[in-house]
């Protein structure tokens, strides 16, 4: 039962924006699947009244003044980049027929 | 190796902080007499221990110019003048390749420094390179590295833990005198409990994650590997403090970490959670825990039975958060502005292979994990209960820490295990319960070595602290290094380590 199915593993790997060859699948089905099963344990816990912690320390977003900085210069930003023209990312066409 | 050099050099890779900084400052030494031999130590072992990603010959021996030059005209030297150190692979350095130890990064070249690099160079310490890592921080062993197999210097067919295994294991065989590592659920003091050297996580906020490469963010940090404990708290002072780019940074104060270092533990509450003793412990770690206790209790220690009740817990709701938080910040890597790509017809599938093809298992197994307690219909039986958890494990630490001021426990169940000991990955995860639950928790902890097993594998104790507290963790560490440590016992898995050089 706890094995995922074929559906549930594709549908999160296309959230996740991940390709998984046909045998990668259903490992997952078994490997997510057991790992689930075993984290369901975390059901019996009594979190009445309990708030969920997001972090360690009271995360108040502190603010600084609005006062322009040197930042990393374009051609930087750029150098890495797979596929570049001038300070442009090169990316397919987003909107089909478009290009 | 220049005859000159022969007897500085046979001992230099062993040395502590104090000594290299005091030799070098009293001009006994160059920087460049340290670096030579540190270069080639390296050269002939790392090929066997497999540490390194990238070493940086020239980028050393120009700091060590420059130490030599400041020097001589007399110009004051840093706190950690001519240490030669490693950086773990996930903290960014400018004009040095970091690849996270994944296929994804490979190649690629950051324009900054992490702060925490920052924060070493002007310390005067020497980068010496980037050491090995489980990909993105994913992992305990080091096997999880897109790139090599870094092995214990304690015996070569074991892992050296992980995922800063690459530190842990440099930092023993003396490749270096210290490492940066990271720390998400155990990263820093499990593979310095499998390797022998110390391991420190300080609390959440403690040190800036300017520079790290993200895994978890409310769970990352930043923290030494070192062989003593007075080392340890030498590396921490040079990279704590406030950094205005971590808007999780904490502003309080740092304090000078060594002035406390040997006020000895009399009248310590420490207290022993029942959990962790109960649990299934290999006999060599439950021996050298008890005769740790022993050694707290005859120097004026006392300990005190506590729980901490939801421990177990600790296990779902981190490989909860932790892969939720790392799916977030994973999604970065998209073939876009840096890093691999797979080309495709249509930007989908640019991103969907470039991640298929550049991420490893062990990531795309976390990534899903994540992916799958977030979505809707999941999130409040997985995520968000998984951080109520969270609350409920920070709650058993502030009611214990109501009776005692430290927790004492084995860092990890068992020593170092062998190769493909761990490769279900559920198994794998269960073996963290003891170093998870402090970073659910924002805590400090520490990983000390307290003995080795019937087969010569180190043990190590933990202690966990209060927020901020790290200076009772390295009071109580040094007691503990003191009375039941390694002392000068070398690794001698990998040949050449313990010998003249």
């Amino acid at each position: 039962m706890s094995k995922l199915t074929r559906k549930e593993v594709e549908e999160i790997a296309l959230l996740a924006r991940l390709h998984l060859e046909p045998q990668e699948i259903e490992q997952m089905q078994d490997e997510l699947g057991a790992i689930l099963a075993h984290f369901r344990s975390i059901a019996i816990a009594d979190t009445a009244d309990v708030a969920p912690m997001t972090h360690a320390v009271p995360m108040d977003a502190p603010l600084r003044a609005d006062v322009p900085a040197p930042s990393l210069p374009a051609d930087e930003a750029l150098r890495a980049a797979p596929r570049r023209e001038g300070n442009l990312f090169v990316v397919p066409a987003v909107i089909p027929g478009s290009e | 190796m220049s005859e000159a050099n022969t007897s500085v050099s046979i001992r230099s890779e062993f040395w502590s902080i104090a000594e290299t900084v005091q030799r070098l400052t009293a001009g006994e030494v160059s920087a460049a007499a340290l670096v030579e031999p540190a270069l080639e130590r390296v050269a002939s072992l790392d090929g066997e221990l497999g540490a390194f990603l990238v070493l940086d010959a020239p980028g050393a021996r120009a700091a060590a110019a420059e130490l030599d030059r400041k020097r001589a005209a007399g110009e004051p030297l840093g706190p950690l003048a001519g240490v030669p150190v490693t950086l773990k692979d996930n903290l960014v350095t400018a004009g040095i390749a970091t690849t996270a130890g994944s296929k994804i990064l490979a190649g690629w070249v950051p324009p900054y420094d992490a702060a925490v690099v920052e924060r070493l160079r002007a310390a005067g310490a020497i980068l010496l390179g980037k050491v090995n890592l489980d990909e993105f921080g994913m992992g305990s062993s080091t096997e999880r590295s897109a790139f090599k197999q870094t092995r214990n210097p304690w015996d070569p067919a074991r892992v050296p833990g992980g995922s800063s295994g690459g530190g842990a294991a440099a930092v023993a065989a003396g490749l270096c005198t210290a490492s940066l590592g990271t720390d998400t659920g155990g990263s820093i003091r499990q593979p310095s409990a499998f390797c022998g050297v110390v391991g420190l996580k300080p609390t959440y906020g403690r040190v800036s994650r300017y520079g790290v490469i993200a895994f978890a963010s409310s769970l990352d940090q930043v923290g030494p590997i070192a062989r003593s404990v007075a080392d340890a708290a030498a590396v921490l002072q040079a990279i704590a403090g406030h950094d205005p780019r971590d808007s999780t940074s904490i502003a309080a104060p740092v304090p000078p970490y060594a002035e406390q270092l040997s006020a000895g533990i009399a009248g310590l509450r420490i207290g022993l959670p029942r959990e962790y003793y109960d649990a299934e412990l290999e006999p060599g770690v439950r021996e050298a825990l008890d005769l740790t206790i022993a050694a707290l209790r005859d120097r004026g220690a006392r300990l005190t039975p506590v729980s901490l009740p939801h421990t177990e817990l600790a296990i779902p709701a981190y490989y909860l958060v932790a892969p939720a938080e790392a799916s977030s910040n994973l999604s970065r890597y998209d073939g876009i502005r840096y890093g691999g790509r797979a080309d495709a017809p249509d930007l989908l599938e640019v991103y969907r292979r470039t991640r298929g093809a550049g991420f490893g298992p062990e990531v795309k197994r976390r990534i899903m994990l994540g992916t799958y307690a977030l979505r809707s219909g999941y999130y409040d039986a997985y995520y968000r209960k998984a951080q109520q958890v969270r609350a409920l494990i920070k709650r058993d630490f502030d009611q214990a820490f109501a009776q005692v001021d430290v927790l004492l426990t084995p860092t990890t169940p068992t020593a170092a295990f062998p190769f493909g000991a761990k490769s279900n990955p559920l198994e794998m995860y269960l073996a963290d319960v003891f170093t998870l639950s402090c970073n659910l928790a924002g805590l400090p902890g520490i990983s000390v070595p307290c003995g080795l097993t019937a087969e010569g594998l180190p043990v190590g104790a933990q202690l966990l602290g209060k927020p901020l507290d790290e200076a009772t963790l390295l009071r109580a560490g040094a007691v503990i290094e003191a009375a039941v440590g390694l002392g000068e016992r070398r690794p001698a898995g990998i040949r050449g380590i313990g010998g003249a050089s």
